[in-house]
Order: C-alpha cells, then structure tokens, then sequence
C-alpha cells in the first residue's frame, strides 16, 4: 500500500489537538450532570434556556452553508442547494420525524442536489 | 462498557445490542457520509481519520468542520461543539440517577457512549433507575450492548467513508451530505414552535452576523436566539428537562 498517496491533504498539528479537544467535549458534555458527586443544579432559567440552544447552533451553522456564497447572500434561484434542503425537509415532514428521517432527509436531499449540481451545474 | 465480561456477559446485553442494530444501518449511513464529508470539505485524511475515531459526535464534528478550515481559534471550535452537544447535557441531568453508583471513569465512558438514539433507547427501556444491584448490573450491560454497536457502527463507517472519500470527485458536492445532515437533525430537534423561533432567529442572526471574524456569528446567534426564547416563553411551556426524545444520530 503506497501511505503517501493514501494521506492527502495537509495535517496541522493544531487541528489534530483540537479534535481531540472535541472527543473531550464529548465525554464532558455527555457525562455533565454525573461528573460530580455533589448534588447541583442549573438555575431555572438555564436550564430551560437549554432546550433551545442545540437548535439554535444547528440553524446558525446551516443557514449561511444554504443561502451564502464566498459570504454574501446569493441572489440567483438557480442554487442547488435551496432545492436539495427543501426536498430533505419535505421528507422528513412527510415521514412525520419517524423511522430513518435523517437519513432519508440526507438521500432525498442529495438525490436533488447530485442531478441539479452535476447536471445542470447549479 | 461493552468490554467488561460482567456486562457482555449478562443477558440484557443482548437486547441492548439487538434493540440498537435495528436503527444501526442508518448509523452507519450517516457515519459513511460524515465520513466522507470530512474529507470532501477539505481536512486531510490524517485529521479526518482522528476525528472519525475519537470524537464520536457527528452534528458537532460537521460544525466544527467549518470553523476549523477557517481557521478558528480552538475556543470558538470547542465551544461551538458544546453547544451542538448541549442537548446532551440535558441527557445528563436525566441519567444521573443511574449513573451515579459506578465510579467515576466508568461514569465518563458510558456518558461518552450514550449517544443520542442510546439515550432514547435506554430510558424507554429503564423508566426509572435501578434499586437493587441485580437491576444496576441489568442496566449497565443493556446500555454496553447499546452503546457498543452504536459506537462500533458510527466508527467504523466513518473511517470507510474517510477511506472512500479519496475515490470520489470533489467536483461531485457529496459535502453538501454533511450539511443535510444537519438539517434533518434540525428537524428533528423542531418539536414545537418556540424551536422553530429559536431556530429561524439563530439561522437569520448568523447569516446578517457572517462577517464577524472568528466565525463568533454562531455564538451570537445562539445567544440572541436563547435570550429571545426565554423572554417569548408562555409559562405553560415552562417544563425544564423534558428534553428531545427524538431519534438522532448517533
């Protein structure tokens, strides 16, 4: 097996330490509430100030990948982007959430994204 | 832990691991294409690799993505991935009472473990936690078996996909995987309209904010859309902790 041509791409040290600060994101944010043996408490409005910040980052990273391009807002419907999210949304609303909705979400969507981006270029 | 005989070993581990592999092949779908993903958008395969092996956490690996080609600070990654994974801390606060008898590094491998759909698996299973130590030793060797495949399944499949990745265009867009990845999972996390509103604040925040360095656009957007909430809340929606018991991955 030739390893050089296996590794592509360029490794920065600092990438590597922060992914693995990312695995420790993961412990700790799993594990948060049974880390300490003490007995404690988010305050009240934390802890329901909780329920909307996943959804939250999830929206403020997906948006600008959907309707930016080079960090301007696109002004061209012909962005196959739009229509690949609407028909993944479509899927999972139509699925009503159950089963395998975010892979079917995923498929859906690519399957109008591939024909629209390779085919047409948009 | 899946690798203690005293779980793999006890029955439950079984049916934590048959009651996981039903929803194990769209793990590994999504573990293939966050694999390939990774590579597609431009970490080197060495990264890539690391990243599918250790950090077992596929929407905040497909933010961080972005931020760390930009050039993020590691702050603003790491805290960008905290928060994609805050709903687990609320998972947290639900499977205390379990947990709690173990000691303290097994606490943190099985909260490493329990993603989302082993969460949701695992208190439908165990409604309330364990009283006696047969039922703590039950619990624990059905969320090994649980936990285990997951873990095995999203791993493997995102090293396949990083592997993979070097056989298909870039020119394809297959990237674009990644974020319609995040996308059904935002749809999964709209269960009811104040998250749609945290939703469409944040999403409006952080394209008008896309020119503040650091990629700090998300942080604020988080911000501005949880402040907003909080203050539009209708005090019937007051119910703390009763977080998303929706399927996601992994």
């Amino acid at each position: 097996m030739n390893w050089d041509a296996f590794f592509t791409g360029t490794t920065d040290g600092w990438t590597l330490l922060t992914t693995v600060g990312m695995a420790c994101v993961t412990v700790i944010a799993r594990s948060f509430f049974f880390i300490s043996e003490k007995d404690w408490a988010l305050p009240p409005w934390a802890q329901r100030g909780l329920q909307y910040a996943p959804i939250a980052a999830l929206a403020a990273v997906v948006a600008p990948e959907l309707v930016m391009s080079q960090g301007a807002l696109i002004h061209n419907v012909q962005d196959a982007r739009l229509y690949a999210a609407a028909a993944g949304i479509a899927y999972f609303f139509w699925r009503k959430g159950t089963g395998q909705a975010v892979l079917g979400t995923i498929v859906s969507g690519m399957l109008v994204y591939l024909p629209l981006h390779i085919g047409l270029g948009w | 832990m899946f690798f203690q005989a005293r779980n793999y070993r006890h029955p439950a581990f079984k049916r934590g691991f048959l009651d996981m592999l039903s929803v194990a092949p769209g793990i590994a779908a999504w573990g293939l294409m966050t694999g390939v993903a990774m590579v597609k958008s431009g970490m080197s395969t060495a990264e890539a690799l690391l990243m599918a092996l250790i950090v077992f956490a596929g929407s905040s690996q497909l933010a961080a993505i972005p931020l760390l080609l930009a050039g993020a600070p590691m702050w603003v990654v790491l805290a960008t991935a905290f928060c994609v994974n805050l709903r687990f801390v609320v998972f947290s606060a639900h499977m205390r009472p379990y947990m709690m008898h173990l000691p303290l590094w097994q606490r943190l491998v099985n909260g490493y473990l329990t993603g989302d759909l082993t969460y949701v698996l695992f208190v439908k299973h165990f409604p309330s936690p364990a009283s006696t130590p047969a039922q703590q030793a039950e619990q624990m060797a059905y969320l090994a078996g649980n936990g285990g495949i997951n873990w095995l399944s999203w791993t493997s499949f995102s090293v396949l996909g990083v592997v993979l990745a070097n056989f298909i265009p870039a020119t394809w867009g297959l990237g674009f995987a990644g974020i319609l990845a995040l996308v059904g999972m935002l749809c999964s996390l709209a269960s009811n309209r104040m998250r749609w509103i945290s939703a469409g604040a944040a999403a409006v925040v952080g394209v008008a904010a896309y020119g503040l360095p650091l990629k700090l656009n998300i942080l604020l957007a988080i911000a501005v859309a949880v402040a907003l909430c909080l203050k539009l809340e209708p005090p019937a929606l007051v119910t703390p902790l009763s977080g998303p018991a929706k399927k996601e991955t992994p």
